[in-house]
C-alpha cells in the first residue's frame, strides 16, 4: 500500500512514502509536522484544513495524498518569506483579525489566493470566496475588513 | 443578587461583598486576594533580569483576548510597557489556582487580584529602589521599568537589575492599585499579543503538541445517549498493522501512531449496546419541559399578582421556546497526555485547568500533585470546553499504553458529546392598565435557571420562577434533559432576554407604544436608560407601532454586571420566510473599559455568532441519537449572513470593570424577532427563528 509520492511542499521538493489515499492533512500535520493546518470537521464543511494546491484552495482533510502528487502545496508556514509576513497574514495581525485562531490558517490562505488572482476583488467576491471558511468566534467583519486592506497593499505593489 | 447567585455556583462565596465595595468607592480600592488565590504576588509576576514581567496566571486564551488584557492591568500597575509582560497562562505547575475561565469573570473577578499583586509588587520595587538609591520611596517615580528620582533622573535603576530575576521576599499589607484617573495604558486600544503566533500557523494547540511515540486513540462511543456498551469485538481491528486495543472499564480505545489509520481501525470495531435509549425528540422535548414549569421554584415574588391581574385592562401570556443549541467551536476536544516519572502530564484546552487536574487525579487514583494540565492556545469554547473528558481518557490510556496518548474527538463526537446549551421554555403571563403600563409580570422559566430574566423594568406585581440552574452553568447530566447540558455563552440569558423582551414587544403593540418608549416608560435604572438610547442614537431610531414594515427592532439585557442594547434591521422574504439581517447596533456598559478594541471584537463576534441561534442553530435529535453531525446540517454563520455592526462602548469608568466576553450575544434572539415582528408582523416564539417558522408565524391574509 505504502508508496513513494512526491510534491512541492512550500517551495521545496518533499517526498513521503506512505498510503497514497490517505487525506492531504494527516501526512502534512503528523508525517511532516507542519501543524499549521488544522483540522475541524473532517468532512470539507469548515475550511479549517485549507491549503493551497497550484494556487488553488483546497480541503486538505478532503484531498487524497495522490492528488497533489507532482503539484505544488502552500500550508500557512510557508506563506511568509525571509520572515516577512504575507499582505494578508500583516493585514490580519492589523486587524486583530482573529478570536482564538484556529481557523485563521484557513482563512489567510483562501484570502491569499483570491488577491493573488485578483487584488481588488470586490466585497461580495471576497464574501464567496471565505463563504466556505467558518469562523465560530465571529470575526468576520475583521476578517473582512483584513482582506480588503490586505488587496490595497497587494494591488498597490503591482 | 444575581451575581451573589452565581457566586454561590461557583463556589466563590464571599466575594461579594469585596467587590461591591469595590465598585463603589472611589478611588477604587482593590480587595485583597480572595481565597483559593495565592497572597504571594511572586505566584503572579516574575521579574527577570532582562526588565521582561513574567505574568502567571490560571485562567486560559480561548478567543476572548484575556491574555492581552490582564498583560494590560499587569504593565499600568507596573509602569512597564505592555510589550514586555510575557503572559504564562492555564499550567497548572507554572500558575497559581484558578476557580476556571467562563462566565465573563476574567477582569471582573481575578483583574483585581491580578492589579493587587501587581501594586503590591510595584510598592516592594520602589522600596528596593529607594534603598539602592539612598532616597525614600515617594520621592520615586517609575517609567518603563525604570525607577528614578522624581527632579533627578540621572539617579535611576531598573526593576531588572533590582530584581536579579530573583523571587521578591518581601511584602507589604496592603498597597494601594492605582486610581483610574492614573492610568495610561488601561483604557486605550491594545494589539492581541497572540497575533503573530496565530497569523503564521506557529501557535501550538492541543492537537500540535507533538511528542515522539504518541498513540492516537479513538475511542468507541454508543450510538445514542442512553445506551451504554456491552460488548466490543476488536478483532478485525487488531489485524491491522501498527493497531493497539486498549481497555479501561467501558473505555474501549483503538489507537495506532497515525490519527486517520486508527479512525479507520475503529470502523472495524463490532460493538454492541444495551440500555433504553431515551424516547424525546426535539418536538417532544417542549410539552415535557412546559409540563415541569408547574413545579418550578419561585425566587421572586412581589406585590399581589391576582390584585394586579384583576386590575389589568389587557392580559397576555405566551410561551417562548428556545431549542438545544451546540457550542461548536471549531477547534474540536483535544488532549495529548503522558505518563513520566510517577507524573500525568495533559496538555489539554479546557477552561479549568484546575479542575480537570483533580477530574484526571480522581479518574487515575493519583494524588493531586503527580497531576500537571498545561493549556495550550484554545481555539474556541464558548462554556462547552468547561470540563476536561477527553483529558480524562487520554490521561487513562496514556497509563495503561506505556507511550503518550493523544484524543481528538471527530465532529461527530462533538455533536454526540456536547454539553449543550439546553432547551426551556419560558412562560410568560402579563398585563396592562388602561394607560398602557405593565401590571403584573408572572414568569415562569423550565428546562434552565431564570438568571438574568429582570431587568429593572417596573412591575406592581411580579413573580420569577425556574425549574432551577442544574444544566446551564455546571454540566449537569441529570435534570430534565435528554443528555447532558451546560453553560453555552451567557448561561441561561440567551433564553431569558429573548422571553422577555420579545414579549416586551408583544405588549408594546397591544398599547399601541413605540417599542422604545414603552421601555422607558417602565425603567428608572439610568444605566439600562443610557445603554437604549445610546444604542438608539447610533441606529437612528425613529418611534413608531410595529409592525410598520420598516423591520427594525429593539431589546436590552444584562449579564454579570454589563448592560447592552441592541438594535437591529431586517428584510424578510415575505414567500420564503427567510431573514436577512441588514444591520446590528449593540451599545454596551461594561464599567471601566480595559482595552476597547478588545471590547469591540467580542461585541462584534457575540452578534456574529448570536445570528445563529437566533435564526438557525437547532439541535435535531431522536431516540437519544443526535441527528446533527456536522455543519452541513448544523447551520453557524457565515460570511454571507454578515450585517453591519456598529458597536458603542458606553463610557462609564467608575464603575469597576465588569464582564466582556458573554454579555453582548444575550440580546440576538429578541432583538432580531422584534426586527422581524416590526417587518412582517410575524411574532416568532421559538428559537431558532428558521425561514419555516416565520412564514408560519405570518398573518393570514
Amino acid at each position: 500500500m505504502a508508496q513513494t509520492t512526491s510534491f512541492n511542499l512550500n517551495g521545496k521538493p518533499v517526498r513521503v512514502t506512505t498510503d497514497p489515499d490517505r487525506m492531504l492533512v494527516w501526512v502534512l500535520r503528523y508525517d511532516l509536522g507542519l501543524t499549521g493546518t488544522k483540522l475541524g470537521c473532517g468532512a470539507g464543511q469548515c475550511g479549517a484544513c485549507t491549503v493551497l494546491v497550484d494556487g488553488e484552495p483546497a480541503f486538505s482533510c478532503s484531498t487524497a495524498l495522490a492528488d497533489v502528487a507532482g503539484k505544488r502545496v502552500l500550508t500557512i508556514e510557508g506563506l511568509a518569506q525571509d520572515g516577512v509576513l504575507d499582505p494578508v497574514q500583516a493585514a490580519f495581525q492589523e486587524h486583530n483579525a482573529f478570536q482564538c485562531g484556529y481557523c485563521t490558517p484557513g482563512m489567510i490562505l483562501t484570502a491569499h489566493a483570491l488577491l493573488k488572482k485578483k487584488p481588488h476583488a470586490s466585497r461580495a467576491e471576497i464574501l464567496e470566496a471565505l463563504e466556505g471558511n467558518l469562523c465560530r468566534c465571529g470575526a468576520h467583519v475583521r476578517i473582512l475588513a483584513a482582506v480588503e486592506a490586505a488587496g490595497q497593499a497587494m494591488g498597490g505593489a503591482r | 443578587m444575581r451575581r451573589r447567585d452565581f457566586l454561590k455556583a461557583t463556589g466563590a462565596t464571599g466575594l461579594f461583598i469585596l467587590f461591591r465595595t469595590a465598585a463603589e468607592a472611589a478611588p477604587q480600592l482593590v480587595p485583597s486576594r480572595p481565597a483559593g488565590y495565592p497572597m504571594d504576588f511572586n505566584a503572579y509576576l516574575r521579574i527577570g533580569a532582562d526588565g521582561r514581567v513574567g505574568c502567571s496566571v490560571g485562567k486560559v486564551e480561548m478567543g476572548q483576548g484575556n491574555m492581552t488584557s490582564l498583560a494590560m492591568l499587569a504593565a499600568e500597575e507596573l509602569d512597564v510597557p505592555l510589550e514586555r509582560v510575557d503572559m504564562l497562562m492555564g499550567d497548572t505547575d507554572l500558575c497559581p489556582w484558578d476557580g476556571g475561565t467562563g462566565g465573563s469573570l476574567s477582569i471582573w473577578q481575578f483583574g483585581p487580584v491580578l492589579r493587587s499583586a501587581a501594586a503590591e509588587a510595584r510598592a516592594v520595587l520602589l522600596l528596593m529602589a529607594g534603598e539602592r538609591l539612598q532616597v525614600p520611596a515617594d520621592r520615586l517615580e517609575v517609567a518603563a521599568g525604570v525607577v528614578s528620582v522624581k527632579g533627578d533622573p540621572a539617579r535611576q535603576v531598573a526593576y531588572g537589575e533590582l530584581v536579579q530575576g530573583r523571587r521578591i521576599e518581601r511584602h507589604l499589607a496592603e498597597a494601594k492599585p492605582k486610581p483610574v484617573s492614573a492610568y495610561a495604558l488601561v483604557g486605550r486600544s491594545a494589539p492581541r499579543k497572540d497575533a503573530l503566533e496565530k497569523v503564521t500557523g506557529a501557535a501550538r494547540f492541543s492537537s500540535d503538541q507533538q511528542l515522539p511515540g504518541t498513540l492516537h486513540a479513538c475511542i468507541v462511543r454508543p450510538p445514542a445517549h442512553g445506551a451504554r456498551l456491552k460488548s466490543a469485538d476488536t478483532s478485525a481491528a487488531e489485524r491491522l498493522p501498527g493497531v493497539r486495543v486498549l481497555r479501561d472499564g467501558d473505555l474501549v480505545a483503538v489507537l495506532h501512531a497515525a490519527p486517520d489509520q486508527a479512525r479507520k481501525a475503529l470502523e472495524l470495531v463490532k460493538a454492541s449496546f444495551e440500555g433504553t435509549p431515551q424516547a424525546l425528540d426535539d418536538r417532544s422535548i417542549y410539552p415535557h419541559l412546559a409540563g415541569l414549569a408547574g413545579g418550578a421554584k419561585v425566587g421572586v415574588q412581589e406585590g399581589d399578582l391576582k390584585a394586579a391581574e384583576a386590575r389589568s385592562a389587557i392580559r397576555a401570556e405566551a410561551d417562548y421556546l428556545n431549542a438545544y443549541v451546540a457550542h461548536a467551536a471549531i477547534e474540536p476536544h483535544a488532549a495529548v497526555a503522558q505518563w513520566k516519572d510517577g507524573r500525568m502530564t495533559v496538555w489539554a484546552g479546557v477552561q479549568a485547568p484546575f479542575r480537570v487536574k483533580a477530574q484526571v487525579a480522581e479518574a487515575l487514583g493519583l494524588a493531586a500533585h503527580q497531576v500537571r494540565i498545561i493549556t495550550p492556545p484554545i481555539g474556541g469554547a464558548f462554556g462547552g470546553k468547561a470540563a476536561g473528558p477527553q483529558a480524562v481518557e487520554a490521561a487513562r490510556l496514556a497509563l495503561k499504553a506505556g507511550a503518550p496518548v493523544q484524543v481528538v474527538w471527530d465532529r461527530r463526537e462533538e455533536f454526540f458529546l456536547d454539553t449543550f446549551r439546553p432547551a426551556a421554555v419560558v412562560k410568560l403571563r402579563s398585563g396592562l392598565d388602561p394607560a398602557g403600563r405593565i401590571t403584573f409580570w408572572d414568569c415562569q422559566v423550565a428546562g434552565t435557571s431564570d438568571r438574568e430574566a429582570e431587568i429593572g423594568y417596573e412591575f406592581p406585581a411580579k413573580r420569577f420562577a425556574s425549574t432551577g440552574d442544574a444544566g446551564d452553568i455546571g454540566t449537569s447530566s441529570g435534570g430534565p434533559h435528554p443528555f447532558p447540558t451546560g453553560a453555552w455563552r451567557a448561561p441561561a440569558a440567551n433564553t431569558n432576554v429573548f422571553a422577555r423582551e420579545s414579549h416586551m414587544d408583544l405588549l408594546a403593540a397591544k398599547a399601541k407604544a413605540d417599542p422604545l418608549a414603552f421601555r422607558l416608560r417602565h425603567l428608572t435604572d439610568p444605566r439600562v436608560i443610557r445603554v437604549l438610547q445610546a444604542a438608539a442614537r447610533q441606529f437612528g431610531w425613529v418611534a413608531g407601532d410595529a409592525p410598520s414594515g420598516r423591520g427594525v427592532g429593539v431589546a436590552c439585557g444584562s449579564w454579570r454586571g454589563t448592560l447592552c442594547a441592541a438594535m437591529a434591521e431586517v428584510a424578510v422574504d415575505r414567500a420564503t420566510g427567510q431573514v436577512r439581517v441588514k444591520r446590528v447596533v449593540l451599545a454596551q456598559d461594561m464599567g471601566l473599559v480595559i482595552n476597547p478594541d478588545g471590547a469591540r471584537q467580542q461585541m462584534e463576534g457575540a452578534v456574529t455568532m448570536g445570528l445563529g441561534y437566533a435564526l438557525s442553530e437547532g439541535l435535531r435529535f431522536k431516540d437519544g441519537r443526535i441527528l446533527d453531525e456536522n455543519f452541513d446540517t448544523y447551520r453557524i454563520p457565515r460570511f454571507s449572513w454578515l450585517p453591519a455592526i456598529e458597536t458603542v462602548l458606553v463610557a462609564n469608568p467608575e464603575l469597576q470593570a465588569q464582564g466582556g466576553g458573554e454579555p453582548p450575544i444575550v440580546c440576538m434572539g429578541a432583538v432580531l424577532a422584534n426586527a422581524i415582528f416590526d417587518a412582517v408582523g410575524a411574532r416568532v416564539f421559538e428559537l431558532p427563528m428558521t425561514p419555516e417558522r416565520v412564514l408560519a408565524a405570518m398573518p393570514k391574509g
